[in-house]
């Protein structure tokens, strides 16, 4: 069995992301050194964009 | 080893107090005399309630210090310049936390000081003491300089991007507590006056900006282009600078991540706060009450491509007794995180 770790790059701060499995399409993950919340847009190649935020002041 | 004997010049003020709150906890330091001629005779919980049953010393007078190991002076602007050549014989080392010994060159000096410095020998041995900018010099020195807090928010806002010379222009957004001010009541601090403010009272060529100057000149030697507008808020302890940058080329969030992290990413006492999520994105003074962290943070206006950068300190810690003391263990070639660990409060 393939032990090999999937990774890919934070379009926040260019951090390698891993993954311990293969991903899936609309999974979140998150970059351990900055934190952003990251969606899986695609799974081949991998490619991950920035998750959607609210904003603290929606609403007012 | 032998502690570390450790006496403090003028301690019934502020930042007296939080250098003994932090010498308290330091595993190598021994406090042994702390001065005010006001307060003579009494303990020293009396100007610091939070000491009580920590720190059984009187206060003393000036004239009473005996030779030590270190001494650190909390006198008010003007006082240490004048009587430092007394000091240098009870300690080996002496940390002077007023402005007298920040700035280098003495023309400098009387530029933003309006008078000529009154011991440019003196000055010229001083080393000053911010690690993050002068860490290689404190070594072995013998007159350490205290740093300005707003200088060392808005040094450490700057710092990456002024160093790599991608700062056109820079305006500081300087917020800060009250007791920024001493611990002598003034008209500014005033209740009716200080509490539930945003009052400006300094729109522009803030004294700290001298200290700022000095620590990031340009690459090719000019001075950094930096103002800075200064706003007391509701707050008792911190600083938060949001510095606004021009910058001489086109940045993006992943090359600010870089320039952060290739600055600071040894510093035991800089953190990056650059989150996405949460209602601490951004750098937050109050959850650094007590501690010696420097947040710092960055931002980009897709829209124009400013530049936005923060940091956040306790201005009595990291902008004044937590840099003492971390100078102060980098003179010594003690651990220099010794004494300076408290992570904060949350809620404060």
């Amino acid at each position: 069995m393939s032990t090999e770790t999937i990774t890919a790059t934070c379009p926040e701060c260019d951090a390698t992301v891993s993954f311990d499995r293969a991903p899936l399409n609309g999974e979140i993950a998150r970059c351990t050194d900055c934190s952003a919340e990251l969606e899986v847009v695609s799974t081949d190649p991998l490619t991950l964009e920035l998750a959607p935020e609210v904003e603290e002041d929606w609403g007012e | 080893m032998n502690p570390v004997r450790v006496s403090i010049v003028g301690g019934s003020g502020y930042t007296g107090g939080e250098l003994m709150r932090l010498l308290l906890s330091h595993p190598n330091a021994q406090i042994a005399q702390v001065t005010s001629r006001q307060l003579r005779g009494l303990p020293v919980f009396r100007s610091h309630p939070n000491l009580r049953g920590h720190l059984d010393v009187s206060f003393c007078t000036p004239d009473e210090v005996e030779p030590c190991d270190v001494l650190f002076l909390c006198m008010p602007h003007g006082k240490a310049s004048g009587e430092i050549d007394r000091w240098r014989d009870v300690a080996p080392l002496i940390i002077d936390l007023s402005a007298d010994f920040r700035l280098r060159d003495p023309d400098r000096y009387q530029h933003w000081y309006g008078e000529a410095h009154p011991n440019p020998d003196a000055l010229a041995t001083a080393q000053y003491g911010l690690a993050e900018v002068n860490r290689a010099n404190l070594s072995g020195a013998s007159l350490i300089s205290g740093v300005g807090c707003n200088a060392t928010a808005m040094t450490l806002a700057l710092k990456p991007l002024a160093d790599a010379g991608l700062i056109r222009r820079a305006i500081c957004d300087v917020k800060v507590g009250s007791s920024e001010a001493g611990a002598e009541p003034s008209a500014g601090s005033h209740h009716p006056v200080r509490a539930r403010t945003a009052r400006t009272y300094s729109a522009s060529g803030h004294r700290h900006l001298a200290e700022v100057e000095q620590n990031l000149a340009q690459p090719d030697g000019s001075a950094l282009d930096v103002d800075a507008t200064i706003t007391a808020i509701d707050m008792v302890r911190g600083v938060l600078c949001t510095a606004h940058i021009d910058t001489t080329e086109p940045l993006e969030t992943k090359n600010l991540w870089k320039l952060f992290r290739g600055a600071y990413n040894d510093e035991p006492f800089v953190r990056i706060v650059a989150d996405r999520q949460g209602p601490h994105k951004f750098p937050d003074p109050r959850i650094l009450v007590g501690s010696n962290h420097a947040d710092v943070g960055f931002a980009v206006d897709e829209r124009s491509g400013r530049v936005i950068t923060f940091c956040a300190i306790d201005n009595l810690v990291k902008g004044a007794a937590g840099s003492a003391v971390q100078s102060m263990n980098i003179a010594l070639g003690l651990p220099e995180t010794s004494g300076l660990t408290f992570p904060g409060l949350h809620p404060a």
